[in-house]
């Protein structure tokens, strides 16, 4: 099919495409740019994502609701896409049922520090990522065998019995749920009330008034206390893991097993021709995936509210994770992250248009996935491809014209 | 375990083994919908379970509009005629999203060659969007100010919760089996459901539009080769999918009498269970499976108890595809001879 009846991209006729366009741009004069260029704005981000809840940035700040405990659930997205990123984008295997995983961690989390035991937080965190691990390998020894589609719906049913079996398990709660989950171990002297709030420093936020910044110093955030008042060291805590993930996500994919998962997804057969043992790939991929999905549901277990239920987990949140990662662009771990902080953000900053907000979101969905089929960010492997087929195009369509012409 | 619960008497077993049978029709025919969908276009329509969900509104709304919103019960005989109605009305309302569906949220991405992921996410923003405008219908009916008028239809107090259908069918026992009494409700979605399938599949195999559709799941490209219009197939594929789901919706509201704007999501995921059971993209198939479906978690539902009745579904599911990757009776829309 030509696509050259169609108007030329980034003309005003078409202002989507224009703007997806000048993105692409962008990504491309990143991506060009010399090593010490990228790693200073890389730096430059991390600071700037560690600021953000004190900065707290006049529109993008939520007005309805808190920020530092939104931006706490935008880093668990992010964390939880870039755990599925490795099962859709890297391995190429749909799972529906991710939100399971999440619950086996805040599960396990819940279970070791204050259901059935008394361990302290970051102890009980690595044994929930290991029983989360052991959990997907458990789920995809049997299923992995079964084709892709297929492992869409099993998957799927795995999500569904892990909330109905906690629902109705007394041991694990049964559907009153866990509550006053302990938070992590504060960092620094304890908080003695009422005056001493604890902690090594205090850190002051910014007030906005319209678009002047004065500092606020009756909400100032103590390091490192985690309370009950407070979401940011908590979001502290899960952007440090989640820059860790994406340290080891990176080591990973550029590995002999990243390369083989690459191989795997995008021709299974011939990738078992050439001698890499698929099944076990695949399998890794899984497990790995399940174990950030747990590390992520850890860190909600023992967040700032400190209680889960099986209403917690829902099949729906597996759609959302699904959603951030294609949305973002399957197979790029910047654009999983996007994707999950996008995915988190918009019903959170919208809570003003409280009962359409569900209803925009899936507009949005829609909208974005007819826009953008590729995402936002997608993997450069998927943008030279097209860049690739756009020349061919062009070539083409210029010798058609070269002949009428002659 | 309660193993006699199910198995103690042989009487026990019949009425959950036809109990189960019943919402295994319904099952049965919303599968197709998945079942047409992904043998022509390999895509899992997510939104197919908010089609459904339509046309369990298109029903209650029918007989809002010929009876009045008075509660009343009725025999099945009595209400006939109005059920006719309804049929015909849940059967266009949900058609019509079924091709909306089809227009907005799929064909951009057809012609864009997308790979098939970004249209299950595209699927699963229309499904959020088209529950979310059904729980919303309240606020669209009072911005154009009909919200006095259509109080009936959109009940402005509670548009997100249980929306009952008026007119009470009550079943009336026909003969027994077991200790299950068979209804002439029972009766009457079973037989509709079967008949429904028998013409799909008659339809599919026997006439010319049937042969286009099974040309392009075969091969879409030597299909359009050959002059099959592949939009039209497809677009057919969807109104056959959204009259089936009309059906379901209109047996479902028989048998339950009230929906809510989420009524779809639960069970158009166990219809896809059952799709999947039967080996996707296998008219039979889904059939087969709506029915073991229906009929294994009831069972299910009697040994371990009602709370894990999706366990065992899904369970079993697991467990069918473990031994028959593709299937029951595998997945084979296009290899079905004519």
């Amino acid at each position: 099919m030509s696509t050259s009846t169609q108007p030329p991209v980034g003309t005003w006729r078409n202002p989507l495409r224009a703007v997806g366009s000048w993105w692409d741009g962008v990504v491309d004069g990143y991506a060009r740019q010399p090593l010490p260029v990228k790693a200073l704005v890389v730096a430059v981000a991390i600071a700037l994502a560690y600021a953000l809840p004190l900065l707290r940035p006049p529109i993008l700040t939520t007005n309805s609701i808190d920020f530092g405990g939104v931006m706490f659930r935008v880093a668990a997205f992010a964390l939880i896409a870039l755990g599925l990123n490795i099962v859709i984008g890297y391995a190429g295997l749909l799972d529906l049922g991710y939100v399971g995983f999440y619950a086996v961690g805040a599960y396990t989390t819940a279970v070791l520090t204050v259901y059935h035991g008394s361990w302290p937080f970051f102890l009980a965190l690595p044994v929930a990522v290991v029983v989360t691990m052991i959990s997907g390998v458990l789920l995809g020894a049997p299923t992995l065998r079964v084709r892709g589609d297929y492992l869409a719906i099993v998957t799927l049913g795995f999500g569904e019995i892990i909330r109905i079996t906690v629902k109705n398990v007394g041991w694990l709660g049964s559907s009153a749920g866990i509550k006053d989950i302990p938070h992590p171990n504060n960092i620094g002297p304890d908080p003695v009330l009422p005056y001493d709030k604890g902690g090594l420093f205090a850190i002051p936020r910014l007030e906005w008034n319209g678009f002047t910044p004065s500092l606020d110093h009756d909400h100032a955030t103590r390091f490192l206390i985690f309370g009950a008042l407070d979401a940011v060291p908590y979001y502290w805590l899960i952007l440090t893991a989640l820059i860790l993930v994406v340290i080891g996500d990176r080591l990973i994919k550029n590995s002999r097993v990243g390369r083989a998962w690459e191989a795997t997804r995008e021709d299974e057969d011939a990738a078992e021709l050439m001698g890499v043992p698929t099944f076990k790939y695949k399998l890794m991929a899984f497990a790995l995936g399940a174990a950030i999905g747990g590390l992520s549901g850890s860190f909600y277990a023992s967040g700032q509210g400190g209680y889960i239920s099986p209403d917690s987990f829902p099949l729906l949140l597996s759609m959302l994770f699904v959603a951030a990662v294609i949305v973002g662009g399957s197979g790029n771990r910047w654009g999983a992250i996007a994707g999950g902080a996008i995915v988190a953000y918009l019903p959170e900053r919208f809570r003003d248009f409280a009962d359409y907000r569900l209803l925009v979101f899936g507009l949005a969905l829609t909208v974005l996935a007819v826009w953008r089929p590729e995402g936002l960010l997608p993997p450069r492997r998927a943008r030279r491809a097209k860049q690739a087929e756009a020349e061919i195009e062009a070539l083409e369509d210029g010798e058609l014209e070269e002949t009428t012409h002659g | 375990m309660h193993l006699d619960a199910l198995f103690g008497s042989f009487d026990n077993f019949l009425s959950y083994t036809t109990g189960g049978l019943v919402f295994g029709a319904i099952y049965a025919l919303v599968a197709l919908g998945y079942t047409m969908v992904y043998g022509v276009l390999q895509l899992i329509n997510f939104a197919h379970s908010e089609v459904f969900m339509f046309g369990t509104f298109g029903m209650a709304w029918t007989f809002y509009f010929l009876h009045g919103s008075e509660p009343v019960t009725w025999s099945l005989g009595r209400a006939a005629p109005m059920l006719l109605a309804s049929l015909v009305v849940a059967m266009a309302v949900s058609a019509g999203i079924a091709l909306l569906l089809e227009r907005v949220a799929y064909r951009p991405l057809i012609n864009k060659n997308a790979p098939k992921l970004i249209a299950l996410i595209s699927a699963i923003g229309a499904s959020f969007a088209l529950a979310e405008a059904m729980g919303l219908r309240d606020r669209f009916a009072s911005w154009v100010g009909l919200d006095d008028d259509l109080a009936n239809y959109v009940s402005p107090e509670k548009a997100r919760d249980v929306y009952s259908n008026p007119v009470t069918i009550q079943p009336h026992n026909l003969f027994d089996v077991g200790g299950y009494s068979i209804t002439d409700v029972d009766l009457v979605v079973v037989l509709a459901a079967i008949l429904m399938m028998v013409a799909l599949d008659q339809f599919v195999r026997r006439t010319r539009f049937g042969r286009g559709i099974r040309a392009t799941a075969q091969d879409p490209e030597s299909a359009a080769l050959m002059g099959v219009n592949s939009t039209r197939v497809v677009q057919m594929t969807f109104l056959i999918g959204g009259l089936m789901a009309g059906v379901a919706a209109t047996l479902y509201m028989m048998k339950i009498g009230s929906t809510r704007q989420n009524a779809g999501f639960i069970l158009g995921v166990k219809a896809f269970t059952a799709a999947v059971m039967g080996g996707i993209g296998n008219l039979r198939g889904a059939l087969l499976g709506g029915l073991i479906l229906g009929v294994m978690e009831n069972w299910g539902s009697a040994v371990f108890g009602p709370n894990w009745k999706d366990v065992t579904a899904f369970v079993l599911l697991v467990l069918i595809l473990l031994v028959r990757p593709s299937g029951l009776l595998g997945e084979a829309l296009g290899k079905a001879r004519a």
